[in-house]
Parts: structure tokens; C-alpha cells; sequence
């Protein structure tokens, strides 16, 4: 069951050939035997996942199913969730339920998936690697000494690992695209206000944005296109109509210009990853493609332009976890300000603690015009980077990350270096870009991913590409050894 | 850029953070090394060009202005540290 598409799930509930419950209480056996060896998960929810699965099995007999009946899916514990625990991995929220449902889940849930629990992600979603959660480092289902990618590891192992079928992230500087091409999975972020951020917990509000991580771009097709669509609640939500994801999926590429960016493939680079990325595109070729390089002349900013903007708005949104209305309180304050102070010390971890004193900094007084102002100007200039190249060429591709996974441990006293992972994926965040990544031929059995970045509200047409490329390969079928 | 002990600690109580003593240093370095990444925006001429508020240079939009939550103390107390007669509870702040 693990292996098939959603499609085929979808289609064989529907035909009786099982039951969601059968089904949701495959993938819950599933998690119990091999998620010790992951980490995956933060929370599982057996009760609600078996009750909603039932409540499929009742609409899909009485013919009155939505398009995601009984599929089994997981969220990052990002978004809240009524009556599951929402922790954002952090101790902070260790202890919160959220009174509310997101937007995103909401919409999943009306369209008949069922959640088997909460994925497990770097701290606020703050880090590249997974290894910043309160609950512990998740492991890469490939190798697991490995990182699976940061911050939407969990879903990523979890979906690689075959614990759910999709399952939803959130991605500031990649952090969808990231840990999908460190887990061999396919991931999409989508256009900036293409699905709801409310019910969402904030990071940084003008880069975050909501995505499906899933085995291929058909899985992620049919996720998005319950997810996507303008959200009156979401003030930043964009109110563009939603076309038809799955129907997109076989449209002819023939003709296709794909645009690589001359500065996606110098140093820092592993040369192995650069070779199976240009292997993919010539694949592409085949399928009628032309290639044409591109420039980015910006795009080196772009890390430098993210740790200004991102960092000064989490330091924004975190500036309400201060132990008074929710969330984790130091015992025994001897005034507000110690309680402020020691709840928020204790309730962080380091990453994030280092991110709120930077963002802090650069928006102090005398600092805001030389740092976010600036980074803000740069900003600009990389978006009209993008502009510039989408006059020739219909995508933009290139490597998703630079390395394939790396140890744990390798990078986790060294910030500076960490950030360098997500080199290739933040400027589509600091434009409001959408992307993808796809898996192409792994490197020492380690998964590569490719990055197809579009236009705005381009998604139907990334997935069409990915879609595409994987009608013609295989490695978005291969399961890692042991969780096949 | 480098960032010293009372940089530290002003920047931690800016952000109502508690720094404990010995960690100070530790920051002061990781912090540095952010800014001299950070650093490299220096060399950009942005003479005449507009800042990104908005990747879509979209303008916020606001909804009417009406009642549209219905009262929900109870459920959102439900989860915070401390309450007493719907009022949530901190350590004195006036004598």
C-alpha cells in the first residue's frame, strides 16, 4: 500500500479494495516499527486519524467523498492543529494545543485526508539541517548518520521513509526544497500567498510560505490543489484564481525553455551534484527542451540579504512567546521582566536565540537603515534578477542544494557554514518565486535533487515539467533500503 | 563587524533574552561571523532603488471593519500558564 501514488489510493478506497481505516492503520504500524529509527514524528495521532478515516469510509460509501478521502497524510508541526499538539519544536510550545485549525489543514481535512500526526522540524522552522528541534535530530532515511535537510526534515524522511503518503511543510529559504532533495522526494513551494499562512506559526512573515512534500509532482498536484486558493484571513494571501494542477500534469513540454543560471554552478559546488543535476536537463533535452544560461548576477546576496530579513522579522513575530498567554513559563518570577526573560531563555533553544538577537540588532535604533533597509533594496534587485530571465526562458533550473546530505553534527557549531546549504533556494524566497525539487540520480547512494524555479503563479507548470521528467525516470519510485 | 560583551548583553535585553554569563562569549563570535557574512550587502550601490516591502508588491489588505469573532476567553485561557477570574496572571508590576 506504502508505494502506491495517491491517485491509486484514492482510486482503490473507492473501489473497496480496502478501507481508509485498513489503510491508516497500515501506516500507523508502519511509524510505530520504523519511526524510532527516524524521528520523524513528533506527535502520532492514532485516535483522530482512526476516527477521521472512519468518517472517509462513511463518505466515500455514501458517494459523497472528497478528492483526498482516506489518505493518509501528516503536517508539519508548524501549523496548528485543534486538539493535536502544535510545537513548532520548540520547547516553548511544548505544551500547546492550538484552540484552532489552519487554514491549510482545514482545507485538507475538508477534502477527506486523514492526519496521522505532526512531523518533526528545526525549531521555528529555523535551521537547514533538522537538528534544532527540542525533540531531537531526525534522522535521513537514506543514511542515519545523515541529515534529512532542514526544517521540514520530518515530512521529508517521513514521506521518503513511506510513513504517509504526503505530507504538508513550510519553506522561508528552502526549507521545503531543501530537506525533499536531501530525502530523494519531490517538493513544491508555491508563489508567495498562494496558500493560507493563517493558523501557520509565523517566522518570517514576507518569506514564509505553505507547500506539499510527497513522492512525485502527481502526489503533490493533488495535494496543492486542495491546499492552494485566497484565504480572506490570510491578509497576504493572494487572491489569484487556482487553476487545475492535476489536469496540467501531461501537458507536452516540447519547446520548454529551460534557463540555467551561470552562478548556481560554481565553487562551492560538489562537482558529483552538478553532474547529475546536468544529466537531468539533458534528459529534459530529450524530451524537447532548449537550455540557454542565464544570469543572477545578485543571487550571491542572497544568503546575506536572508540572514538581514529573516532574522529581523522572527525576532518580530517571536516577540509574542513571552510566557504570559501561552506557552512554556520559568517558575517562580521574580518580577515581569525575569519572567519575560527567563521563560524565552529557556523556552529557545540556541539557534533560535541567535536569530532573535540578530534580527533584534539590525532593527535597533541607529542599525535599520545599514542593515534592513539595505538587505530590503537588495532585495529588490534580486527579484528584478528574475524578471530579467523569465523574458527568455519559460524555468530556471539547477542544483537544490549543494551537497548531497551531510553527518550530523558536521555543520552544528559553524552557523555561518549551515546557512550556506540554502544558497541556491533563498533568492526564489526573497522574490516570492515559486520551486520545486526533484530527485535525480543520487550521489554515492546519497539522493540529489533538481531545482525547477517558475514565474509567479507558475506551479501548474512546474508540476507539469517535474511531472514530466518523471513519466521518463524512475528515481522518485526507489525507497530507501529498509522502508520499502 | 565585531560585537563585544556589552553589545551582547544590551542586544539580550533588547530581546528579553536571559544570557547566561558564560555564554556570552559564544555569542559575541557566532553573531560577529553573522555580520561579517552579512557584510557583503555593503559593497551594493542601491542609489534609487526602492525597497521590497512585498514580494508581490502587493499593498496589505484590510478586511471591514466588523464583528467577526464570536468571544472565546474561556478556550484561549485554557492553554496559558496562568489565570484567575479570566484575567491572566503575572508577577506584580505596580506597589
Amino acid at each position: 500500500m506504502q508505494n502506491k501514488s495517491i491517485a491509486q489510493l484514492a482510486a482503490e478506497l473507492r473501489l473497496r479494495n480496502y478501507s481508509s481505516v485498513e489503510l491508516t492503520r497500515h501506516y500507523l504500524e508502519r511509524i510505530a516499527r520504523l519511526d524510532p529509527r527516524l524521528n520523524s514524528f513528533i506527535s502520532v495521532a492514532s485516535e483522530s486519524a482512526l476516527a477521521a478515516a472512519e468518517r472517509a469510509d462513511r463518505a466515500i460509501a455514501s458517494g459523497d467523498a472528497g478528492p483526498l478521502a482516506g489518505i493518509p497524510i501528516a503536517h508539519k508541526d508548524t501549523f496548528c492543529t485543534a486538539g493535536i499538539k502544535t510545537s513548532c519544536g520548540s520547547r516553548m510550545l511544548d505544551n500547546f494545543v492550538a484552540p484552532y485549525d489552519a487554514t491549510v489543514v482545514e482545507r485538507l481535512a475538508a477534502a477527506g485526508a486523514v492526519v496521522l500526526g505532526k512531523t518533526n522540524m528545526d525549531e521555528f522552522a529555523m535551521g537547514s539541517s533538522n537538528e534544532t528541534s527540542y525533540y531531537g535530530p531526525v534522522h535521513n532515511p537514506w543514511d542515519q548518520d545523515h541529515v534529512p535537510g532542514g526544517s521540514s526534515g520530518g515530512s521529508a524522511a517521513a514521506v521518503a521513509a513511506r510513513l504517509c503518503a504526503a505530507a504538508t511543510g513550510t519553506d522561508t529559504g528552502g526549507s521545503i526544497r531543501q530537506p525533499a532533495a536531501l530525502c530523494g522526494i519531490t517538493g513544491i513551494k508555491p508563489t508567495y500567498g498562494r496558500c493560507s499562512r493563517w493558523g501557520m506559526i509565523a517566522f518570517a512573515s514576507s518569506l514564509d510560505q505553505a507547500g506539499v512534500l510527497a513522492r512525485s509532482a502527481a502526489d503533490a498536484a493533488c495535494v496543492l490543489d486542495e491546499m492552494a486558493g485566497f484565504d480572506p484571513r490570510d491578509s497576504t494571501s493572494a487572491d489569484v484564481a487556482v487553476p487545475d494542477y492535476v489536469d496540467a500534469l501531461d501537458n507536452d513540454i516540447a519547446g520548454l525553455r529551460i534557463g540555467l543560471p551561470k552562478e548556481y554552478f560554481g565553487e562551492g559546488l560538489d562537482p558529483r551534484v552538478a553532474a547529475a543535476v546536468l544529466d537531468a536537463i539533458k534528459e529534459y533535452e530529450r524530451l524537447g527542451a532548449t537550455v540557454k544560461e542565464v544570469s543572477l548576477p545578485n543571487s550571491p546576496l542572497s544568503v546575506p540579504v536572508y540572514y538581514v530579513v529573516a532574522p529581523a522579522e522572527c525576532s518580530s513575530n517571536l516577540a509574542r512567546f513571552d510566557g504570559v498567554r501561552y506557552g512554556h513559563r520559568c517558575e517562580h518570577p521574580k518580577d515581569l521582566e525575569d519572567l519575560y526573560k527567563r521563560s524565552r531563555a529557556e523556552g529557545f533553544g540556541a539557534e533560535v536565540q541567535r536569530r532573535v538577537m540578530i534580527g533584534t540588532y539590525v532593527l535597533s535604533a541607529g542599525y535599520y537603515d545599514a542593515y534592513y533597509l539595505k538587505a530590503q533594496k537588495i532585495r529588490h534587485l534580486i527579484a528584478d534578477d528574475f524578471a530579467r530571465a523569465f523574458e527568455d526562458v519559460d524555468v530556471i533550473m539547477g542544483p537544490t542544494a549543494p551537497t548531497t546530505a551531510f553527518p550530523l553534527g558536521a555543520k552544528t557549531d559553524d552557523p555561518v557554514a549551515m546557512y550556506l546549504n540554502d544558497i541556491y533556494t533563498i533568492a526564489t524566497n526573497l522574490a516570492g518565486l515559486p520551486g520545486m525539487s526533484i530527485p535525480v540520480e543520487p550521489v554515492e547512494g546519497l539522493p540529489v535533487g533538481l531545482q525547477i524555479i517558475g514565474n509567479y503563479f507558475q506551479e501548474a507548470r512546474l508540476l507539469n515539467v517535474a511531472h514530466r521528467f518523471q513519466h521518463v525516470t524512475h528515481w522518485h519510485q526507489v525507497a530507501p533500503s529498509g522502508f520499502e | 563587524m565585531s560585537l563585544d560583551a556589552s553589545d551582547i548583553e544590551r542586544i539580550a535585553h533588547l530581546a528579553r533574552l536571559e544570557i547566561a554569563p558564560e555564554a556570552i562569549e559564544r555569542y559575541a563570535a557566532d553573531l560577529s561571523n553573522i555580520l561579517d557574512l552579512v557584510a557583503q550587502m555593503e559593497k551594493v550601490d542601491t542609489t534609487d532603488v526602492e525597497p521590497m516591502a512585498h514580494p508581490l508588491h502587493m499593498s496589505q489588505r484590510l478586511r471591514p471593519d466588523r464583528v467577526s469573532e464570536h468571544d472565546q476567553r474561556e478556550l484561549f485561557q485554557a492553554t496559558a500558564p496562568l489565570t484567575e477570574d479570566g484575567l491572566y496572571l503575572v508577577p506584580k508590576v505596580i506597589d
